[in-house]
């Protein structure tokens, strides 16, 4: 099975492990990640205002891109996934943004939300399906207390981002169970990171986190897993006061189908 | 048939609703101009009394045959000039109605527009009445018994009352006591009377009274008929007990060994056993077998039951058993229920066994609740400290999470939870977080103020974001105080959530049963919102209590007594006039199709074997019967009969034919 | 710089959000996790939407405590979505010349090795025209 792949820049850069591990395990698992050839940054944030068209535009190329192969377009990284899921449904639902986007690329279709996009965990959750994943795991996780990180940009505005349920998520937890490994859930795992105040206060995003980090560890987690390189990057920053230490899920996917070390070799 | 016709037109100007934005003496001079019409007059109210009486003189002086009324809707005053045509010794049915209000001067604005609508709307009705004929209303029986669906105070009252004034009422109620909410109640505001208390003394009347039948266990299943004679099946589901052998000794309940079921009456807080009676009070105070958890039932092992009562009451092998009865009137009292919170998580109430509804705490709070009346955490059975109140979960919500009303109750029982746990344990701090306080009763504001001032509960204004559990088993509140313009983040060890309530579930498959309006929020329509708030526009079916919308016991009782009075008045009848325009069928044209059977919502159509003489040829045919009680006179039939041998008495085939041509001159 | 009244339409409309929509329950508040730093709360931005300040809006510190997190947009039980009517206030600041709340010449000093190339996006897309 072939996926249209979006990995945004920062899986090419700074968070090169959340992308390597994730298609060493998609390898494992028998589906296949189609980078498409020439995406841009999505932007980061979703454009709030009713009048932003340019903005969105790079996620319309990537999605039309996937339509043209005909495939469903896979993302990873959470800021990724919620705005071109958001800029897809904009163009399914808003004739006002479909129209001007569509009159702006000229392509020789119109593109009018076809594309499904789907996070790499939806993938797995629905597409192969967790205890098809159990069964392939060689190298159980057993006895490891997991935290799931959720964060924002996955679980909300829950309408449009359809993820899971916002305010008590279970597809992390779920796939945490499916590599053999313990969840601990804790009621901090979809507060805000505090996302990219941390460029100019760090101390309010090392705060934010802090309660985060306590309540997983209070809840007895011995490491937490996130989807998103802002995330992880902020839970970082209280890492030396509670520590414990943050991966990407990837990385204990690929751990539990025994691919881990092929990939730090490579 | 159509004869010559003496026909009167009666222009209104309806003050200036219909004058205004139509020229009324235009159109009555027009009209007089139309064939058949021999007088035409204009006047300020023909509805008052002076413009009845207009009508009545001109039948007397010009021998009027038909009546032509241009003005309001004949929803207003259809009945009120048929009436005063009566009076006046004309056949109410030769009256026709131009609506040239609603219809033509309430949408126009310009003068000569909507006289010239006026005059064409005229002459249609003229049209029609040259061709009406002198109809006469058909009579059906009623049925002197009632039928109350739901067992609760509602029910219950609306019974007392029905047979209080001699006639005969069934209670059909679907859980194996009657009692419903109020009987999970602990005290009821602003008395704080015992709610057990107040209740059973009218659970016990309405058992012993003589006019009273209880069905409990039951449910409806099927209705048919139309007003003044019903006929229901009820179906009396199998409770495994005898119900005359059993005398209540409770020794069975005692000695099931399948006891781990969650109690539905203690809101799955507490366990009961597999042979239940759900409280205490219970009427009929004869147990049920859960077949679905009982060991016998599922395994074949077991027995105890059986083997210990001493009436030899307990029968495995009972069935369902369906009742069919006819009644002349039904009310509706099938209650409510709390919403369920799965899409309100951000309060932590399935993550947390301390974070409850009201309602559970009503439970908790009760002496025959799963805690014996403690006050204590479900978690640990620990004394809580600090309680917090969190109203407005779910109600007022116009996402599609919640519902968007306000659950009316709400704020009453908060206050009243907050003073009975200020009073009892002084030491507890009570917070309550608002967004608005609604207690507009009879000294209900007194009720909510008494809380605040004299048992010290804090009121804060303001939402609550979040309920986080925390790994001490504690639970961080994190509110807003709007007024001090502070968020809060407090440690509580009980939240209380003020769920919003809902209309009991199946009650959109009880609606269907019986024609009965209901909204999208599932609360049965009643016919007018001010002025006929206890029936539904369904005629003989009445609602009593909050399936017609959230209300307080006061209120519900209130309720009941006037569904109990309507019913009162229909069940009095002796009999019931009914509807004559319905459908007619020309047995010579009739070929037996069904396409009309099939179509007619109301089952009115059957066939029946008639023998015809057609022009001399005498043969036996099948033909189309119409039953005029059941008949509607909705006419889809006569647009479906291929032959045209369907025709509505009082809207015929010529009739509208000759409305169009009128419209089109 | 003050407009007035058409810099009220102008957020409303960027933001499409109706403010008559809020019931002043609080919730928003109640969920906001900048709530300590701002000044004009989250349950106060609608209040001064309706009343024509948006020069308080525009000028307190709120918009760039706001951190896009769509909790209050998700709990609103009246779907009034306040997070897009602070962006919405947001927008017309930076598109205003020279009102940018982030200047490159302040990132080299933020820099760390760590630092994701997500963050500095982000937040030139929130804090730059």
């Amino acid at each position: 099975m072939k996926y249209s792949y979006y990995p945004g820049c920062t899986l090419k850069t700074k968070a090169k492990e959340l992308d390597v591990y994730a298609r060493a395990s998609a390898e494992a698992l028998g589906f296949e990640l189609e980078e498409i050839a020439e995406w841009q940054c999505c932007g980061g944030v979703y454009p709030l205002g009713a009048d932003e068209i340019a903005s969105k535009l790079s996620s319309v190329r990537a999605l039309n891109a996937a339509k043209e192969k005909g495939q469903d377009l896979v993302t990873l990284c959470s800021a990724c996934h919620h705005v071109i899921k958001r800029v897809n449904d904009d163009m399914k639902n808003v004739d006002d943004i479909q129209t001007r986007a569509n009159n702006y690329m000229e392509l020789d279709v119109p593109y009018k939300g076809e594309t499904e996009v789907l996070h790499y965990l939806e993938v797995l959750r629905d597409r192969i399906g967790f205890d098809t994943l159990k069964e392939k795991i060689v190298n159980p996780l057993k006895g490891r207390k997991i935290g799931a990180y959720y964060g924002c940009l996955l679980l909300r505005p829950s309408g449009l981002m359809a993820f899971d349920n916002p305010e008590n998520p279970s597809i992390i937890e779920e796939f945490i169970r499916a590599i053999g490994a313990e969840p601990v859930v804790y009621p901090y795992r979809n507060e805000c990171c505090g996302g990219y105040i941390s460029l100019k206060e760090q101390n309010l995003a090392r705060n934010m986190t802090a309660k985060i980090m306590d309540s997983a560890a209070g809840f007895g987690a011995e490491l937490l897993i996130t989807a998103c390189p802002l995330c992880l990057y902020n839970l970082n920053l209280c890492r030396n006061k509670a520590g414990i230490p943050v991966y990407y899920f990837t990385e204990l996917l690929a751990e539990a189908l025994g691919v881990k070390r092929e990939v730090r070799a490579s | 048939m159509s004869r010559v016709q003496r026909i009167g037109v009666f222009v209104c100007h309806c003050g200036s609703n219909i004058a205004a934005t139509v020229d009324v003496t235009k159109v009555a001079e027009m009209a007089r101009l139309e064939q058949g019409v021999v007088h035409a007059e204009e006047y300020q109210y023909m509805c008052s009394e002076a413009g009845q009486a207009k009508i009545a003189e001109a039948i007397k002086e010009k021998d009027l045959t038909g009546i032509v009324v241009c003005s309001c809707s004949p929803r207003m005053h259809e009945t009120t000039f048929r009436n005063a045509v009566e009076r006046a010794g004309i056949n109410p049915y030769m009256v026709e109605i131009a609506n040239i209000r609603e219809h033509c001067s309430w949408i126009h604005k310009n003068k000569a527009e909507g006289t010239e609508k006026a005059i064409i709307l005229a002459k249609a009705a003229i049209a029609k009445v040259n061709l009406n004929a002198p109809l006469k209303p058909g009579e059906s029986r009623v049925t002197k018994r009632a039928l109350v669906i739901g067992g609760g105070i509602a029910g219950i009252q609306t019974a007392l009352d029905i047979a209080e004034a001699g006639y005969k009422v069934d209670i059909v109620e679907k859980t194996p006591s009657i009692g419903g909410r109020m009987s999970q109640l602990d005290k009821t505001f602003p008395t704080l009377d015992c709610s057990a208390c107040i209740l059973t003394p009218k659970m016990v009347e309405a058992s012993a009274h003589e006019n009273i039948r209880i069905f409990t266990y039951s449910e409806v299943e099927q209705v048919s008929g139309f007003v003044g004679d019903f006929t229901v099946d009820i179906r009396k589901k199998a409770r495994s007990v005898d119900m005359d052998k059993c005398t209540g000794c409770g020794v069975c309940s005692e000695k099931c060994p399948a006891k781990k079921n969650a109690s539905e009456f203690n809101r799955g807080l507490g366990n009961r056993s597999a042979i239940y009676t759900p409280f205490a009070q219970a009427i009929p105070n004869v147990p049920v077998i859960d077949r679905e958890n009982c060991i016998k039932f599922k395994t074949g092992k077991c027995g105890v039951c059986s083997k210990v009562c001493q009436a030899g009451a307990v029968d495995y092998e009972q069935q369902d058993e369906i009742i069919t009865e006819k009644y002349g009137a039904i009310v509706a009292a099938t209650g409510f229920d709390t919403i369920k919170l799965d899409d309100f998580d951000e309060y932590a109430y399935s993550q947390s066994k301390d974070v409850i509804t009201s309602l559970e705490l009503e439970r908790v709070m009760n002496a025959a609740g799963p805690t014996a009346g403690h006050l204590e955490r479900l978690s640990d059975g620990k004394a809580p400290r600090n309680i917090v109140f969190i109203q407005c979960v779910g109600s007022r919500d116009c996402t599609n999470r919640g519902k968007p009303y306000c659950s009316k109750i709400c704020c009453m029982y908060t206050a009243k939870h907050a003073m009975l746990i200020r009073d009892k344990y002084p030491d507890v701090k009570v917070t309550v977080f608002y967004i608005d306080v609604r207690t507009p009763g009879k000294n209900f504001d007194e009720f909510y103020r008494r809380a605040v001032e004299d048992y010290g509960v804090n009121y804060v204004k303001g939402q609550v974001g979040k309920v986080a559990p925390q790994p001490d088993g504690s639970l961080m509140v994190q509110g807003v105080d709007m007024l001090d313009n502070k968020q809060i983040r407090m440690e509580a060890d009980m939240v209380v959530l003020a769920t919003a309530i809902e209309p009991e579930a199946g009650v959109r498959k009880i609606a269907t049963m019986l024609t009965a309006s209901i909204d999208n929020n599932n609360f049965l329509t009643e016919a007018h919102p001010k002025l006929r708030p206890v029936e539904s526009p369904t005629a003989g079916v009445f609602l009593s209590g909050v399936c017609q919308g959230p209300k307080d016991i006061p209120e519900t009782v209130a309720q009941a007594g006037a569904a109990a009075v309507k019913a009162i008045g229909l069940l009095a009848k002796n009999k019931l006039l009914t509807n004559p325009c319905t459908a007619t069928t020309d047995e010579l044209l009739c070929n037996g199709c069904s396409a009309c059977e099939n179509v007619c919502p109301y089952g009115a159509i059957t066939y029946e074997d008639r023998e015809v003489n057609d022009h001399g040829i005498r043969e036996v045919r099948r033909i189309a019967a119409v039953n005029n009680a059941l008949c509607q006179g909705c006419g889809a039939c006569t647009v479906t009969c291929p032959s045209g041998a369907m025709d509505l008495q009082g809207f015929s085939n010529r009739q509208i034919i000759a409305e169009v041509d009128a419209i089109c001159r | 710089m003050s407009y007035g009244k058409s810099q009220t339409e102008e957020i409303k409309e960027i933001s499409g959000v109706n403010p008559y929509k809020c019931m002043k329950c609080g919730k928003c508040s109640a969920t906001c996790p900048s709530f300590d730093e701002m000044d004009i709360k989250p349950h106060q931005f609608v209040s001064y939407v309706l009343n024509d300040d948006a020069e308080s809006l525009v000028n307190s510190k709120s918009l760039w405590k706001c951190l896009s997190c769509f909790a209050c947009v998700e709990r609103c039980p009246r779907d009034v979505k306040p997070g897009k009517l602070i962006d919405g206030a947001r927008q017309v600041v930076v598109r205003q010349r020279g009102a940018d709340y982030l200047v490159p010449e302040e990132i080299p000093e933020c820099l760390d090795p760590e630092l994701p190339q997500q963050l500095l996006v982000s937040a030139f897309r929130r804090y730059r025209r």
